[in-house]
């Protein structure tokens, strides 16, 4: 027995309340996100991502509050990402009690910022988010890149490329989420998370289109992920998290029980 | 009313483990402090830290912290978390090679890059997630706690050369290493108990009841 696969619940949060959309339209709301992260933590949660959907920065203030708020009670590791652009954010958050923060966007247009982050914070605490869409024709060998926006931007950077990229700059963890599949609920991109973690010495985070609790167990087994997101499976209790690592575990994946 | 001083050098995420030490304590006066006499004067004492060592160990002595440590490491219980841990030890081969405070006789190796886990695949660096504690049950600071309990782990480098005595637990990734070393009244651990839920909290609370011997 060793290190568990972790499963990770993660909160989109929208001017301080937990929101599900797919592909970032027809939003919902799902409640509070200190109640909710208290709920994931009493399944069993190994960890908690909060992804700050919130548009403008006077609402960010939120969000450093909510961190504060889970971090008092809730005592596993957090991670934030969104909107995080500058060491001030960074450092802010981790003063509330994050651990980890995730940077997306700001990487793409500056991938300095990644390595001056991890240089002043330490890697342990710069995870790159990775937003991939898939590019080739059918037929062609399997090509991913990297996409902004919520999916609707094209950077044209190859995803596997700019991993290998965000790792050697200083990321400590890569959270990987398939545009395709995001809000889908058919399933993890299997081809592209694997793609990635093989390509990776760091640990990472599959993310985007989990529907049902065998895709967790396919994002670790034939994804090789090292860890598995989900949002809306956990929201709406079709799952708790405590039943989504019980079946895991049936499946013959270490996990903390 | 017990003090518990928690020694702030500006690294690391502080708000968790006062936050952690006030929810199993809730009596106890729990300080988060740079100032010499503060820590000095406190009934139990945790050094945390996060980070790079060389960040770390520049940062301790620049607040002219590294003499106020090696006082409390003679006189009280001390608990060293994560980076907190490894700067008790001589030397860490991290960032080059930088030297630690020295109190803990053992030093601070890399993770191997070419090993493999059981899955026989690449290991995977940092050493991150809920792994397995394997300690010795009489020990007061396991008191409550389950066998192989999982904490909390976030790091690429880990104690060696530690004497067998002083191995309090070890973790495998996928070699066994000190996951928890105790030396005189100091009990130093390379996971982070206030982020490992429940097993977590007993740990700290154990540390709280402890009076630096058994």
């Amino acid at each position: 027995m060793g290190l568990a696969k972790r499963i990770i619940p993660c909160l989109d949060v929208k001017n301080g309340r937990v929101v599900k959309g797919v592909k970032f339209v027809d939003i919902r709301d799902a409640g509070d996100p200190v109640e909710i992260a208290r709920r994931y933590d009493a399944e069993g949660a190994d960890e908690i991502t909060f992804l700050d959907i919130t548009a403008t920065s006077d609402n960010r203030d939120t969000m450093v509050h909510v961190v504060e708020q889970v971090a008092g009670e809730v005592f596993i590791p957090l991670t934030v990402g969104g909107g995080i652009r500058k060491l001030e954010d960074i450092s802010r958050m981790l003063k509330a009690g994050a651990d980890k923060v995730g940077i997306n966007s700001a990487a793409i247009f500056n991938p300095e910022f990644v390595k001056e982050a991890a240089e002043r914070f330490g890697s342990q605490c710069i995870v790159v988010a990775i937003d991939a869409k898939c590019v080739s024709a059918d037929g062609e060998a399997k090509r991913w890149e990297i996409f902004t926006h919520g999916g609707r931007k094209e950077t044209g950077i190859d995803a596997i490329e700019w991993a290998i990229k965000m790792v050697d700059f200083g990321a400590g963890e890569i959270l990987l989420t398939s545009m395709d599949r995001d809000g889908t609920k058919i399933g993890f991109d299997l081809e592209l998370t694997r793609a990635i973690s093989e390509a990776v010495a760091v640990p990472v985070i599959a993310s985007g289109g989990v529907g049902t609790l065998d895709h967790l167990v396919d994002g670790v087994t034939k994804g090789k992920a090292d860890a598995v997101l989900a949002a809306s499976i956990f929201h709406f209790a079709e799952f708790t998290v405590g039943e989504a690592k019980q079946h895991m575990r049936d499946n013959g994946i270490e996990v903390r029980l | 009313m017990a003090t518990v001083a928690v020694i702030d050098y500006g690294m690391g995420n502080l708000h968790s483990i006062s936050k952690a030490l006030k929810t199993v304590s809730p009596d106890a006066n729990v300080i988060v402090s740079a100032d010499k006499n503060t820590i000095l004067s406190a009934d139990h004492v945790i050094f945390p830290g996060v980070g790079a060592i060389r960040d770390c160990m520049a940062a301790i002595r620049a607040a002219g912290l590294d003499e106020t440590i090696k006082h409390v490491a003679k006189s009280k219980p001390l608990l060293g978390i994560c980076i907190g841990m490894q700067a008790l030890l001589e030397h860490s081969e991290e960032n080059g090679g930088v030297d630690g405070l020295g109190i803990i006789p053992g030093n601070v190796i890399k993770f191997s890059p070419n090993a493999t886990n059981k899955q026989n695949n690449k290991l995977k660096i940092p050493h991150m997630g809920w792994n397995e504690v394997n300690f010795d049950s009489i020990s007061p600071l396991f008191k409550n706690i389950a066998k192989k309990e999982r904490f909390y782990f976030v790091h690429s480098y880990h104690a060696n050369k530690v004497g067998d005595n002083y191995v309090l637990a070890t973790t495998e990734y996928p070699n066994s290493f000190p996951s928890a070393i105790k030396w005189k009244n100091i009990v130093a651990v390379q996971f982070h108990p206030e982020k490992s839920q429940h097993a977590g909290l007993q740990f700290l609370k154990n540390f709280l009841n402890w009076d630096g011997q058994s």
